[in-house]
């Protein structure tokens, strides 16, 4: 995605003068005014009103905001308004209108989610793993997801629904 | 079907009234019917769990869901006597109201073991139980949820169900026995079906027929594990938790609190804070401050900049400071000796040791926070919590309210574990939002603050003394040291202070069923002011360590296999406990030839109901040890949903282990040291077990789900290390004092 710079649309006195930033998340097109060293979580949650994305920790230890920017996933703590260098993927872009991702069919039929504060993160994190990697062993899930915490434990249905949607992806393909 | 057509006509006038309130109708059977919080006619029958409105059937939790399952499992007690359709209900968290009584937390009022109580003291219970309804505590806690709701709850749908029937009789002119119902649907034998939606206001304004709950041969969800629902909304990002509900207007804010704990604010100077690109105020809170702005970030990058005068902490300066000052009270006398079997001072003792567990952080995924807005004179509030009406009373407090001026809407919670019975996070919102009428604010805490203002579980320490004779334990003697949780959270809740011997202090070791002839565990309080509070399994949480690492003692010291060893002094007292040592013994299969270079060890303990025995198995690999293999077994007597059931064993024993390993918050000058995850870390993806549950259902009284598996798995894992390394390590965390791979 290209970002655009325009002109400052209005200028506070004392303040450093806002300038709008276009991103684009979920294929949608957003212009907002926050400062650009603003971390995307921030953005995602606060400014464009898209509270799918959670915030655990700030300092990337948790996973809980794990978004996609150009379909890698990353910790939208981490990441500023202005070092965006891409279209943004969160949990409510997963799905294709109602019909839902593969890893959400599974993360359903394993009744992953407990508390679930932790599963957007999970979902966009395994995500990534299957792009990557259709048939991950336990060991690329665990390497893979070591960066996701859960505190309540909810690991070997994540694990389970990793499996099982790597399973229905690649019998789609074979199909 | 001209007749359907002609009452669903009719019906629709009478659905317009259903859809501005929803109908609320059933069954209440108590003499005196509790107020309905979701009528808002007086006088009509009432029942507090269904609210039927033309978008379908609602069943009203009374409880809040924090990942445990109890939506789904509340939801089905009622729906199973509704005949209500589960793929089509809605399940929404029950306003603040009296109604919403926890009956079973007097299950733990008498100081009695649960596994030796006798019918007469359960009786007693139930008779306290209705004394909590006057007390009208509506808490999510000790695993009672399920207990609390078992026979409330389905004879809420089945009343309603009844009456439903009652009017379509009516209106059909057919008998009400000759009518059945269905998936939300009353059916008369010539097929035609009425919609429990247009019958649903007519049914509200009835008396409440009587209705017998149907036995368990005939249930077609409960015993099942059904389709959580919650699931949906958690595997999309739709579900709703304190700081994501969409205002107009909103603002951004969070809290700085003096972290010398017990400390407050000289004064401070926002200057900084203001010159934040997007702070737009920085309030005064009396010992912290509130930064608000147009996001978290900007918010939270203020109230770092903020300078601000801290006064000191009263507090012991460091945690070696704050043990010396829990161990001054053993020089006591006893609070309580809640075990005294034989004559433990006549014995003497072959072993003697010290144990202690550190102060721990609740860490739940999401932080503390809420959402508030005062419109006109009236505040509104979301936020997970565990006690709506203690949340409500203390929002209004805040806001200098009267209650009625209130509303507080419980949303799901990231985690609770104990931590959202607290109030501080909704009486921090209510304050900025009263400073700032009209503007919705959403409150989110950094990490930091919330590690640092946690209400911790307490550290404690526990001197123990055994003796073994002839392969059996002959003494087992526990003192134990500790701030205590109930008086504190008491003082909070509850405004005053209580005396008396305190159970929850020595809960998970003076009421476990072991047969030793000289037993006693004798209760000591520390006067020490840390803030604390519940912690999953609160006082078993240390309390399932000292006992069964000193039982693994004795069983060592007797040269007796650790888990025979249990088996021979746990069944004279309980079959039931016997029956999970079994189980976990043939699910791991303990009695086979252990590979070089792994250990093994297992604990047992009898909390919240249900008896829990885990078997926790090491392994030494070149870059450390491992934790391979769990097994579990518990007895919750019946079970509603094995998969909630299971779920819930394994979340608690991975908190266990996680606390066990590594989970420790230590104090300098009163300050917490720990500030986020990568000093407070718990067990991930690569580092958890493997893990197999069995559940049995040979347990006379149902047992919860939530807590049980956490107390078992801290004493298994040091067992196991023992095993493993011969070390036998008295305090935790372990991972400081061995080479696991962490």
């Amino acid at each position: 995605m290209a970002l655009s710079w325009p002109l400052p649309v209005t200028a506070r006195a004392g303040a450093t003068a806002p300038m709008s930033t276009e991103l684009t998340v979920n294929g949608t097109t957003y212009s907002t005014d926050a400062p650009i060293q603003t971390p995307l979580l921030w953005v995602l949650r606060d400014e464009l009103g898209l509270t799918g994305t959670k915030f655990g920790c700030g300092v990337a230890a948790c996973g809980a905001c794990t978004v996609h920017v150009d379909g890698q996933a990353v910790r939208s703590c981490q990441i500023t308004l202005g070092d965006l260098w891409g279209d943004v993927t969160t949990i409510e872009g997963l799905a294709r209108g109602d019909r839902l991702a593969p890893l959400q069919e599974t993360w359903i039929r394993h009744q992953v989610a407990q508390c679930g504060y932790c599963q957007s993160g999970q979902i966009m994190q395994a995500a990534e793993l299957l792009a990557e990697n259709p048939s991950p062993s336990d060991d690329d899930i665990d390497a893979a997801m070591a960066g996701n915490l859960c505190r309540c434990g909810t690991y070997s249905a994540i694990r389970a629904a990793i499996h099982d949607a790597a399973r229905s992806i690649n019998g789609g393909r074979a199909g | 079907m001209s007749l359907l057509r002609k009452i669903t006509r009719r019906s629709l006038l009478v659905g317009a009234v259903a859809i501005t309130g929803g109908a609320a109708f059933g069954i209440y059977q108590i003499r005196r019917p509790v107020t309905n919080p979701l009528q808002p006619a007086e006088g009509a029958t009432l029942n507090p769990y269904i609210l039927i409105d033309q978008g379908g059937i609602s069943i009203i939790a009374p409880r809040a869901e924090m990942g445990q399952g109890v939506h789904t499992t509340l939801a089905a007690l009622v729906a199973e006597e509704l005949d209500a359709e589960w793929d089509s209900i809605r399940v929404l968290h029950g306003p603040p109201a009296a109604a919403y009584y926890n009956a079973a937390l007097a299950h733990g009022a008498l100081p009695v073991a649960d596994y030796a109580m006798a019918d007469w003291q359960r009786r007693v219970t139930e008779g306290l139980g209705a004394a909590t309804r006057l007390l009208g505590l509506q808490v999510t806690g000790g695993s009672t949820s399920t207990v609390d709701a078992f026979d409330r709850m389905r004879q809420a749908g089945a009343g309603a169900r009844e009456a439903l029937k009652a009017v379509a009789a009516d209106r059909l002119g057919v008998a009400v026995d000759d009518l059945r119902t269905e998936t939300g649907r009353v059916i008369a034998p010539d097929g035609t079906e009425l919609d429990y939606r247009d019958l649903a206001a007519e049914a509200a304004t009835r008396p409440v027929p009587r209705a017998t709950l149907r036995p368990q041969s005939e249930w077609k969800l409960l015993g099942r594990s059904l389709p959580r629902t919650d699931m949906r909304a958690k595997a999309t990002g739709m579900a709703q938790f304190s700081t994501d509900i969409d205002l107009p207007g909103l603002k951004c804010a969070t809290v700085r609190i003096c972290p010398y704990l017990g400390g407050g604010m000289a004064g401070f100077d926002p200057a900084p804070a203001l010159a934040v690109p997007g702070v737009e105020h920085v309030l005064d809170l009396g010992d912290g401050i509130a930064v608000v702005a147009r996001n978290t970030w900007a918010a939270m990058q203020g109230a770092e900049a903020a300078q601000i005068d801290w006064t000191p902490s009263p507090l012991p300066a460091t945690t070696e400071a704050m043990f010396d000052r829990i161990a001054r009270a053993f020089e006591d006398r006893p609070n309580s000796t809640m075990r005294d079997d034989g004559r433990p001072d006549e014995v003497t003792a072959r072993i003697e040791a010290e144990y202690s567990v550190p102060f721990l952080a609740h860490t739940t995924m999401e932080p503390m926070g809420a959402t508030a807005w005062l419109q006109d004179g009236h505040l509104t509030l979301w936020v997970g919590n565990q006690a709506p009406r203690e949340h409500l009373k203390v929002a209004a407090e805040a806001a200098g309210l009267a209650r009625e001026n209130v509303t507080l809407h419980t949303v799901f919670l990231g985690g609770g574990f104990g931590r959202r019975v607290e109030t501080d996070v909704t009486r921090q919102a209510a304050q900025i939002a009263a400073m700032l009428p009209g503007t919705p604010i959403r409150l989110t805490w950094s990490r930091a603050e919330d590690i640092g203002h946690d209400f911790y579980r307490p550290a404690a320490i526990a001197r123990m003394r055994g003796a073994v004779a002839a392969g059996r334990a002959t003494l087992f003697d526990a003192r134990i040291a500790a701030p205590s949780v109930t008086r504190q959270a008491i003082a909070r809740l509850a405004g005053r202070n209580i005396g008396g011997p305190d159970k929850g202090h020595v809960e998970g070791a003076f009421d476990q069923p072991y047969a030793i002839p000289h037993y006693r565990v004798a209760g000591h309080l520390a006067d020490l002011d840390v803030p604390i509070g519940f912690w999953r399994a609160v006082g078993s949480s240390f309390n399932g360590f000292f006992h069964e690492s000193f039982i693994d003692e004795l069983a060592h010291a007797a040269g007796r296999d650790p888990l025979a060893f249990r088996l021979d002094h746990v069944a004279p007292e309980s079959a039931t406990a016997a029956g999970v040592l079994e189980a976990v013994r043939d699910l791991s299969d303990w009695d086979a030839p252990r590979a070089d270079g792994t250990g093994r060890g297992v604990a047992m303990t009898w909390s919240f109901g249900t008896p829990t025995a885990v078997v926790i198995e090491l392994q030494q690999a070149s870059r450390g040890i491992r934790i391979t293999r769990a097994w579990m077994a518990c007895d919750p007597g019946l079970v509603l949903d094995h998969a909630i059931v299971r779920t819930q064993m394994e979340s608690g024993l991975i908190y266990g282990l996680s606390a066990a390993l590594m989970g420790a918050i230590t104090f300098t000058d009163g300050r917490a040291d720990q500030e986020n995850f990568p000093d407070y870390d718990a067990l991930r993806m690569d580092t958890t077990p493997r893990i197999e549950v069995a559940i049995l259902q040979n347990n006379p009284h149902m047992g919860g789900a939530g807590e049980p598996g956490t107390p078992p798995a801290m004493p298994a894992l040091a067992n196991a290390l023992f095993d493993l390394t011969g070390q036998r390590i008295r305090s935790l965390p372990l991972a400081p004092q061995a080479d696991f791979i962490t």
